[in-house]
Formats: structure tokens, C-alpha cells, sequence
């Protein structure tokens, strides 16, 4: 077990190592902050867009 | 409440086993492997009929066996093991117990009655609307109610991957972060939840479509939130066996990844970026912007890519560092050719490796550039490219790491050891001619999804050049070797799990060879090293591979479609 790699439950009850571990890694070890990042994403840039422009085709008369 | 639970210490690895856990792995691999095998022999009566000098199936026929094969492989077999590949990265390799075991056993049970359900719709022979069941054309109920049956199962499957991360971090089972292999399962997992949303979507509005309950469904807003589910279904596959990749490595040599954060920061991108490649099907829709086009497939997906060729890079790097620290710092690849060619585990995954790079993933950044997709869209190039992808890619990769985990899961040591010796090389080879002579014979035009190549009862004929017709001859022979090689697999998995010599609790299997080192799956931990010149000249021909076959499109399509 390297220094920046602790156990989270170990690092968040002291507020000096929280400090050491870098945001990405944070990010990383957060499955639900992931989860929510990897439907949003693709939910508005595909979808969500995607219906948008489909919404606005001209109907045939 | 871990006190309750039943478990067994692994002798070759260490790991604390959940016995639940286990039997779960099991049962999703022995649903898988069955899939396979029918989804394959579908597959073989498709290429078969593809083949023009065989012809072998009439047209109602083929677009059965074509949605059968489709249904079966690319969803059916590839779920059930990615299932028991997110109880291994979790519940195995975090040495915690399982979340909710009932819930994972009701999820393995709606996959099973789903998939049965789907799969006799479709043989009742009213339900050939092929994979993407593109409205009008109009399926039987009991088609989408299996389907979503089977998503609603997989659902749950995701829902007990994630419970059992927070069990694990709760009891503290593992030290730090999550192992990578686990992170890629994560990956797979978020976009499976991704998927499996889009597919509920699409899916119970077609159900109710198909009961006669809704009047209309749009074509385009179908085909559109369908290829968020149908494309990104092979997203997951893409992380699962990248995980798997990461495993095979650990797992073989003791090797850890020469970067956590690169690594990492590579599945970062999967899980923001991979699933907007599904845009590329829209291609050619007019109702779309060119900018959400380019943004969804060339722009965004490039992040994608980019981590692809991270891990092309980071899997054979830290083999390679692995082999040097050992001393085989001979030359440029002493470290590659004394690599254990006759291990089938370490074989598989490493054609995987390079025919999902060569084949697959250059073949799909070509088809996600809105310009030069024009060339072939719609063409056999489509599952020629996939099949690099999701067949040589991920299907060899689940196929190689059967071979360790048979004896570590199943405890039973494997048989037919010859022959599992042959069968990566022999399936691998088969898929990989399969995937290029499809991508030839899309390139000079040949339609996918189309049961008569010659066009024969048409009005007005058309000849395609001579040469498409010895691709498509060229295929059929690669599939009749692949489908050997399919064969092959599921004899020696099914034999092993039967007929295998049963292992004691305390007794390492024999082959193949699973070294202490192999603990350094379940840890985290890097290499730290950059001193891997034979990956890097590696590398270098994949990207000149890539820069030329990216321009010969061009050039292609710059003489295809001249402007003056």
C-alpha cells in the first residue's frame, strides 16, 4: 500500500491527508459520481440532442 | 452478518472465495457457454448462406437464423459473461462477500426465461426483424417481452455488482482503491446501466406497439435511442474485456499495469466518451446536424479511442515489463517470444489484443468519420467490423480466461489439454478472415443483411466485381475455421465441467499455470516502469497501420466520388 493510496475510510477522518489525495483520484474512487457522469454524458450529447434535432425535421405536408 | 456467509480460501491465488458468489459465476458461465453454442451454429448457417457457391439457407430461413445468431451472440452469450465476469471483479477479487445473492439468482433467472422467450419468438419463424428490429417491420410480443425481460435481469446483475463495491469498501476487504481489474468491470457496469436504461426506453413502447396498444412509433426515434442501447451493449463488452486483458496479464505473469492513473484515466474515458460512438450508425440520416454527427462520432469518440490505444499499449507494456524483470531483457522481443505461446489463456488474449487494435479498432474510427463512413455504410464492412470487435476482441478474450478460470471456479482440472492448446489460434485466425473478408467485400459494395449477394430474381440486375465474390468465398471458409474453433471451445469447457478430474480444497490445478505472483490481480499497484522498447516499436507499427489505412480511405473516396 503506497502513501497516496490509504483506504478512503482511513484518510477522511483526518482532514490534513484528505488534502494529499489528488481530485482525479477522488473522482475515480467514487463509483457513483462515475455512474452518474457515465449516463449524463451520453444522455444529453446523444440522446437527449439527438431527439432535440429530430423533434425540429419540418413534417411533410 | 459476513459470519454468515460460506466461504472457501482459494489455494492458487489466496483469495477469499464467497461461495455464493461462485455458484452465481457458474451458472452465468454455463448459460453463456450454451448461448455461444447455439448463437454460433446460427452464425455458421448465415456465412454458409453468404458464401455464393453454397447458398445454403432459403431467404425466410437466413433472416431467421440472422436475427437467432445476432440475438444470441452479440446480447445472450456476451451478458451472461460479463455477469459472471462483475461477480468475479467484485465479490472475488475485493475478497468480500456478495451483495444480496437472492437478487443476483432472481436477475440470472429473468436473463434465462427472457432469453428462451426471445429465442422460440424468433424460431417460431413470425419474429426474423434481425437484431435491431428496426419498426415497422413488426416483431411477436413475446420477442421485446423477452428482451426486456433479459434487460431487467441484467439490471439487477449491475445493481448487486455495485451493492458489493460498497460492502467491500464498507468492511474494508481491499486496501486503497479498487483493483484495476475491478475498475474495468465498473466501467462495463456503468455503461450496461446506461444500455439497459436506453433499452427500456425503446423496448416497452415497441411491446406495447407490437400489442396493438400504441399506434405509432417513430422510425427515426427508434432507430436512434435503440443504437444507445444496441451499440453501447458492445460498449460494455469493449471494458469487460479490456478488464479481462488486464486480468489474463496479472493473472500469466504477475504483471501490474505500468500506470494505475493512465490506466485509469483510460477507462475515464470509456465511461464519458465510448458510448456516443453509437452515432455512427446515423451517419447517413438527414434529419441529424452535421455537428451532432461529428461531435458524437469524431470528435467525442476520439477521447474513446484514445483510451483504447492506452490499453493497447499499457496490456502488452506491463507483460513486457513483467518478462524483463524476470531477465528476458534480450533484444527487443526475447520478452514476446518465450512468452507461454502454448498457454491458450495467454494465446487468446493476446490475438485478442491485436486483432480488436488492428481490425476492430481501426476499422471503427475509419466508419466513425462522417466523410469517408459514406464508403461503406450499411455494407458487410459493418460486421466485418465488428466482428473484430466484439468476436475476436471480446468473445477470444472470455474464451481465454475460461481457461483459468475453469479450474480456479469450477475446481475441476481442464481436459483435453492439446486441443485447448490449438483452439485460440484456430478460432482467433478464423474470425480475424472472417472480419477482413467481410470488410473487403463491403469496401467494393456488397450489402449487409442481404440473403443473395447476385441479386438473382431482381428486375434490373446488378454484377458486383469478381473479387467480392471471392471475399465472400474466402469468408465462408474462415467461418466454417472459427466455428471449428467455437466447437473446439465449448468441448473443452462442457468436458472439463463434467468430466474434468475434480480438485480437493487444498489442491492447485495443474494447467494451466497460475503463478503466486497472480495475486497481483485483486491489488493495486503499478510497475512504474517505461523501459519497454518492444511494446513501443509495437505500437509504432500499429499507428502506421493506422495513418495509412486512414488515407487509402480518402484516397478511396476521393476517386469513388470525384468533384470538379
Amino acid at each position: 500500500m503506497t502513501e497516496n493510496n490509504k483506504p478512503d475510510d482511513a484518510i477522511s477522518s483526518n482532514p490534513s491527508d484528505q488534502e494529499q489525495i489528488p481530485l482525479m483520484q477522488r473522482v475515480l474512487d467514487n463509483p457513483f459520481l462515475l455512474l452518474v457522469l457515465g449516463i449524463a454524458v451520453p444522455a444529453v450529447f446523444y440522446l437527449i440532442w439527438g431527439i432535440i434535432e429530430i423533434t425540429q425535421i419540418p413534417i411533410a405536408d | 452478518m459476513s459470519s454468515l456467509v460460506d466461504y472457501r480460501t482459494c489455494p492458487t491465488t489466496g483469495l477469499r472465495v464467497d461461495r455464493s458468489a461462485e455458484k452465481l459465476i457458474k451458472a452465468n458461465a454455463v448459460a453463456a457457454v450454451v448461448f455461444l453454442a447455439i448463437g454460433g451454429l446460427f452464425g455458421l448457417l448465415v456465412a454458409l448462406t453468404r458464401w455464393p457457391a453454397v447458398h445454403f439457407l432459403p431467404a425466410d430461413m437466413f433472416y431467421l437464423a440472422l436475427t437467432a445468431h445476432g440475438l444470441d451472440v452479440l446480447l445472450v452469450w456476451i451478458i451472461f459473461f460479463e455477469m459472471a465476469v462483475l461477480y468475479f471483479a467484485s465479490a472475488i477479487l475485493l475478497n468480500s462477500r456478495l451483495a444480496a445473492p437472492k437478487v443476483a439468482w432472481t436477475g440470472f433467472g429473468l436473463m434465462l426465461v427472457g432469453a428462451l422467450i426471445t429465442n422460440v419468438a424468433v424460431l417460431q419463424g413470425q419474429s426474423s426483424v434481425m437484431f435491431t428490429s428496426y419498426v415497422p417491420m413488426m416483431a411477436e410480443p413475446p420477442f421485446y417481452l423477452g428482451l426486456i425481460l433479459f434487460a431487467v435481469g441484467a439490471l439487477l446483475g449491475c445493481g448487486v455488482f455495485f451493492g458489493t463495491l460498497v460492502i467491500a469498501k464498507r468492511d474494508k476487504t481491499y486496501d486503497g482503491s479498487i483493483p484495476l481489474v475491478t475498475f474495468g468491470a465498473l466501467t462495463a457496469a456503468i455503461i450496461a446501466v446506461f444500455t439497459i436504461a436506453s433499452g427500456a426506453i425503446i423496448l416497452i413502447p415497441t411491446l406495447l406497439w407490437s400489442l396493438g396498444l400504441v399506434s405509432h412509433i417513430d422510425p427515426l426515434i427508434y432507430k436512434t435511442v435503440w443504437w444507445a442501447m444496441g451499440h453501447s451493449s458492445q460498449q460494455i463488452n469493449v471494458s469487460a474485456h479490456v478488464a479481462v486483458w488486464y486480468a489474463i496479464a496479472a493473472m500469466v505473469f504477475g504483471a501490474k499495469p505500468l500506470s494505475e492513473k493512465v490506466s485509469r484515466t483510460a477507462f475515464l474515458m470509456y465511461i464519458l466518451f465510448l458510448q456516443l460512438a453509437s452515432a455512427h450508425h446515423m451517419l447517413v440520416e438527414p434529419g441529424f446536424s452535421s455537428e451532432w454527427k461529428i461531435f458524437n462520432t469524431s470528435y467525442a469518440m476520439y477521447l474513446a479511442v484514445l483510451g483504447s490505444m492506452i490499453h493497447g499499449m499499457t496490456v502488452p507494456g506491463s507483460i513486457e515489463a513483467a518478462q524483463r524483470a524476470r531477465g528476458l531483457t534480450k533484444g527487443l522481443f526475447e520478452w514476446l517470444r518465450k512468452a507461454p505461446w502454448g498457454n491458450p489463456a495467454f494465446a487468446g488474449m493476446f490475438m485478442s489484443l491485436v486483432f480488436f487494435g488492428f481490425i476492430g479498432g481501426i476499422s471503427g474510427v475509419v466508419m466513425g468519420t462522417e466523410q469517408i463512413n459514406l464508403i461503406m455504410h450499411n455494407t458487410l464492412y459493418v460486421p466485418g467490423h465488428f466482428h473484430g470487435t466484439v468476436v475476436a476482441g471480446t468473445t477470444l478474450a472470455f474464451m481465454a480466461i475460461t481457461y483459468i478460470l475453469v479450474p480456479l471456479i469450477f475446481r475441476r482440472e481442464l481436459v483435453m489439454r492439446k486441443l485447448a492448446t490449438w483452439q485460440p489460434y484456430v478460432f482467433g485466425i478464423g474470425v480475424a478472415g472472417i472480419s477482413v473478408f467481410m470488410m473487403g467485400a463491403g469496401t467494393l459494395g456488397v450489402a449487409r443483411r442481404h440473403w443473395d449477394m447476385t441479386f438473382a430474381d431482381a428486375l434490373l440486375p446488378f454484377d458486383y466485381p469478381a473479387a467480392a465474390y471471392l471475399m465472400m468465398g474466402l469468408n465462408g471458409i474462415f467461418a466454417v475455421m472459427a466455428a471449428l474453433g467455437g466447437l473446439m471451445y465449448v468441448v473443452i469447457v462442457v468436458g472439463s465441467v463434467f468430466f474434468g478430474k475434480k480438485l480437493a480444497e487444498d489442491e492447485k490445478p495443474s494447467y494451466p499455470e497460475v503463478p503466486p505472483a497472480s495475486a497481483a490481480v485483486s491489488h493495486y499497484g503499478s510497475s512504474e516502469t517505461l523501459r519497454i522498447p518492444g511494446t513501443a516499436f509495437l505500437v509504432g507499427i500499429f499507428f502506421t497501420a493506422f495513418v495509412l489505412y486512414y488515407f487509402v480511405n480518402w484516397k478511396y473516396l476521393s476517386e469513388i466520388w470525384p468533384l470538379s
